[in-house]
């Protein structure tokens, strides 16, 4: 009998349980597109019909940190960078948990770049919202990884001379399995991805773009976008590796150049994911390690009985 | 000590000294002696100059020696590598000549013709003579290829060894056949055998004989390391992450080798901030966790040790020092990471630190620092270095005869969740500023949980989570788990057994040395040595740094005129934290500092106490800081 009965409840779960009846106004600027993010989901989970309480949502550093104060889950609001290492180790400790990790551009993609990589490498059983709004918000419209090349700010008074980051190209060079790009502005689009990168088996990764209408000053920043799944413009095979990267560098290039493209880039479906290869090696327990806790039944070996090796 | 063997095995890095010297250690313990070993290698994998001591005596040995009274030298086989355009000069020579200044006066050597040529030694003849040391020269490498293969040179040196002591060769037969079978272990016995005749062929000049002795139970042979693995395993640790780094790997190593077998999980991860990381996160979710590194690695690890003392997350870190800053020495022990593990990481520290001071200390104290970490909700820290992490010691086997303790302290399951406090929204009040609660713990409950959801964030934050900058929230915060520590120092304060240790062997004494750590049996020798010759003198070695054991170093301050205060590093830190934390003493501690790369030896001990009792010059190789009223 498991001891953590919110996981795998199963049943149908209102949107309204994800919002917490407890801060009454979030700390997002109005027009804000982090706002987006909460409704997809709230929406995604609630079509997935997970229990408010077998979700771990662990965010980072920033505006897009905030997440986790404005839905209602178990919640873990880390430090700038770190939400991946975190949430990894928590779905290998109760791989039963669904897992979502959230953070911004800077965060993400600048002080916990190594960490993007090297979760991606390891196709961790997770989802992984990336706030694109190509700026720093909170410390008050700073250039970030994400900025175009030329963005002028305080610290960039004579423009930016750094390429911008290429975030999809760079998730599936590291070994992401699913990588989408989505926008605030098209909330049923935004819906759709998260369903499908919270049930994907590996590491997803969504850009979300995300308009920052105080620093980028443009509510309309995304529009109009492109949903390149339903353009015939933009024939490609979202599981052919070349054809996707192929898509995610003019995806990201004509982001810059005003078009923005959205949709599903890359998904595969047959890489296990971590957990799984771990499990195949032998290095995962076939307990849940967060059950055997709880098991009156474990059995807890002595180091008394390894001693043979020192005598 | 009256009748002891100080055995030093010197050689070129890769050239199997470590395992060598650990049979032969292994086999001094089986036939009745107590041991201890001291490692000292280079930062390299192949060449450059090594060697261990393996310390035996019919009594407890609790530390290396002064200097050594037998080396064998069996010459650096990686010392020339003709594919290389490098500069080697007599790098060959250098495990002869590079360990002859510590070799006592009567002392024996062994040494290996087939790669040493003596006349590469400066006034080797010569020395051999002023210090009346034998020697005992044998081509154990044409030896070891004319029977079978090169690297078996190390097992014809042992078995010279052997037959120069006059010692049993049994043991080390028998250990051969616990790990080697076939042709590999014939061979090695044959040489053994063939090596140990020749000797006794020769005609003995020296009267070192191996000491005898006895136990009365089983005893095992573990490093420090071993000891905080298995305190760790039985504390019902199943989640470890790190990154490799000297010497910090070993305790990784281990614990990645159990593991697997036990049904827990060992990640190596990009780099110290994520394994520190990935261990909150464990525990977070619900597992007994553990990190570690050392001192660079450490430094990596400050801001997920801040969330885990805001989030009040249970943890465990162990920190292997070595010497420092920066890369510095990295397998030369040190002990100057004391105060970065103290207060590295923002605002207000709230963690608990033990420096275990040998190797049954290591274990007990890591089960301390699981069960305070997780009964208090906060990270505790194993302070340990490069010395105590390898030497090995025997322990009797019975010390480990213990029950496992995988409680996971204050956590609530969903029966008692469900009766707990939530806040009107249903969240569960997991950060509970209870006035009652006279212990400042607030229970938790595990993500997956039913009824039990909550917010953990690095912001200061309400009772069920959530960020709050309020005034009155944030000092019932703080004072709560400002509290947990306190409420820690009363409960060590309360049992019956310490983590200090004193040693006292004369009553009354005036004179005391204080230290931490792994410095604790060197010390104690030396105190012994000191009441011998009739000195007033006893030590404490502290072990409880955070929260500070200050009644027990109070007590024992009080009751000494001076105190000596003994620590490997530069700027004294352990004797800045006393005086920190006691606010007073500073007019009696005088420092003995060593930073050298090498731990202290008894001597030095002795001759830095003497040093303030009758203004003797302090060794060349420690510097002496009076006391701040002298």
């Amino acid at each position: 009998m498991s001891s953590f009965n919110a996981i795998g409840a199963d049943r149908d779960v209102e949107r309204d349980e994800y919002t917490p009846a407890i801060e009454p106004q979030a700390t997002w600027c109005p027009g804000c597109g982090d706002f987006g993010v909460l409704k997809a989901l709230k929406g995604a989970m609630a079509e997935l019909g997970r229990d408010p309480e077998e979700i771990l949502l662990v965010t980072g550093i920033g505006c897009s940190g905030k997440l986790s104060s404005y839905f209602e889950s178990y919640g873990l609001h880390t430090i700038h960078g770190r939400a991946l290492p975190i949430a990894r180790a928590t779905k290998l400790t109760n791989p039963g948990l669904e897992v979502v990790a959230a953070g911004g551009d800077g965060d993400g993609y600048g002080i916990g770049g190594n960490h993007f990589l090297h979760t991606a490498r390891e196709n961790h059983d997770m989802a992984y919202i990336v706030f694109n709004n190509e700026i720093f918000g909170l410390t008050k419209g700073q250039t970030s990884p994400t900025s175009p090349k030329g963005h002028e700010s305080k610290i960039q008074p004579h423009g930016s001379a750094k390429s911008p980051i290429r975030p999809l190209s760079t998730a599936v060079t590291a070994g992401a399995t699913y990588v989408a790009r989505t926008a605030a502005v098209n909330p049923n689009q935004a819906q759709e991805i998260l369903v499908e990168a919270i049930e994907h088996d590996g590491f997803a990764h969504i850009d979300f773009l995300t308009q920052c209408p105080t620093w980028n000053k443009d509510a309309k920043q995304y529009v109009p976008y492109i949903d390149v799944q339903q353009d015939d413009d933009y024939e490609f095979d979202t599981a052919d590796r070349r054809e996707a990267e192929e898509m995610m560098q003019r995806t990201e290039r004509s982001l810059y150049e005003g078009e923005v493209l959205t949709g599903r880039f890359y998904h595969e479906t047959d890489r296990p994911s971590y957990g799984e290869e771990k499990r195949e090696a032998g290095e995962m327990p076939d307990e849940p390690l967060a059950e055997q806790y709880h098991d009156d039944d474990h059995e807890w070996e002595r180091s008394y009985d390894l001693l043979d090796a020192h005598k | 000590m009256d009748e002891e063997l100080v055995w030093r095995i010197a050689g070129g890095s890769g050239d199997g000294i470590d395992s060598t010297s650990q049979n032969f250690a292994k086999a001094l313990m089986r036939s009745g002696l107590d041991v201890f070993t001291h490692r000292h290698y280079p930062s390299r994998i192949r060449g450059g100059h090594t060697y261990v001591e393996v310390r035996a005596a019919p009594e407890p040995v609790r530390s290396r020696g002064d200097g050594y009274n037998f080396l064998l030298a069996l010459g650096d086989s990686f010392a020339r590598n003709p594919q290389e355009e490098a500069y080697y000069g007599t790098e060959e020579v250098k495990p002869l000549s590079e360990n002859l200044d510590d070799l006592r006066e009567g002392g024996v050597i062994v040494y290996d013709e087939g790669l040493i040529d003596v006349d590469d030694v400066p006034d080797f003849e010569a020395r051999v003579e002023a210090n009346d040391w034998h020697v005992y020269p044998l081509d154990l490498r044409g030896m070891a290829r004319e029977m079978g293969r090169e690297v078996m040179r190390n097992t014809a040196g042992v078995g010279a060894t052997g037959a120069l002591l006059e010692y049993d060769l049994g043991h080390i037969e028998d250990l051969m056949a616990d790990t080697m079978d076939g042709e590999v272990l014939a061979t090695n016995r044959e040489i053994l055998e063939s090596a140990s005749e020749r000797v006794e062929a020769m005609e003995f000049t020296h009267d070192l004989r191996m000491p005898e002795g006895s136990h009365d139970a089983e005893q095992v042979l573990l490093s420090g390391s071993n000891a905080i693995s298995y305190g760790a395993l039985d504390a019902g640790c199943r989640f470890i992450a790190g990154y490799p780094m000297t010497p910090w790997t070993e305790v990784f190593t281990l614990m990645t080798q159990h593991l697997p077998e036990v049904g827990g999980i060992s990640e190596q991860v990009e780099d110290e901030i994520a394994a520190a990381s990935l261990a909150l996160g464990a525990s977070h979710a619900g597992a007994k966790a553990m990190s570690g590194s050392s001192g660079g690695g450490f430094a990596l690890m400050s801001e997920p040790l801040g969330l885990a003392e805001i989030t009040e997350t249970p943890v465990v870190l162990v920190e292997a020092m070595r010497a420092g800053p920066s890369t510095g020495m990295p397998t030369k022990p040190e002990q100057a990471d004391l105060e970065h593990v103290l207060y590295t990481s923002q605002g207000d520290s709230n963690r608990v630190v033990l420096a275990p001071g040998d190797v049954e200390e290591a274990y007990e104290q890591t089960r301390t620092a699981f069960e305070l970490a997780y009964d208090y909700q906060l990270p505790a820290i194993l302070l340990y270095d490069q010395k105590l992490s390898g030497e090995l010691r025997n322990v009797e086997e019975a010390f480990f005869d213990r029950e496992p303790s995988p409680d996971l302290g204050a956590t609530l399951d969903e029966d008692q969740l469900a009766e707990a406090a939530h806040h009107a929204s249903g969240k569960f009040q997991r950060f509970q500023h209870d006035p009652d609660n006279d212990r400042g713990v607030s229970p938790r409950s595990i993500p997956g949980q039913a009824g039990g959801r909550f917010l953990a964030t690095g912001n200061e934050h309400t009772p069920e989570g959530h960020i709050s900058e309020s005034p009155t929230n944030r000092v019932a915060q703080v004072n709560r788990r400002v509290r947990k520590l306190e409420a820690i120092r009363e409960e060590l304060d309360a049992r019956e057994t310490t983590h200090q240790t004193a040693h006292a062997p004369v009553e009354d004494a005036e004179y005391g040395i204080v230290t931490f750590g792994s410095q604790q049996g060197t010390v104690e020798e030396a105190v012994d040595r000191l009441a011998a010759d009739g000195h007033g003198v006893k030590s404490l070695c502290v072990s409880e740094l955070k929260p500070f054991a200050a009644a027990e170093v109070t007590r024992f301050l009080e009751s000494v005129d001076e105190a000596l205060v003994v620590e490997m590093n530069a700027s004294a830190q352990f004797r800045g934290l006393i005086q920190r934390e006691l606010g007073r003493f500073g007019d009696r501690l005088h420092s003995l500092l060593k930073y050298n790369g090498n731990p202290f030896e008894p001597a030095e001990v002795t001759e830095g106490y003497e040093t303030i009792v009758d203004g003797a010059e302090p060794a060349p190789t420690t510097r002496f800081v009076p006391a701040a009223g002298d």
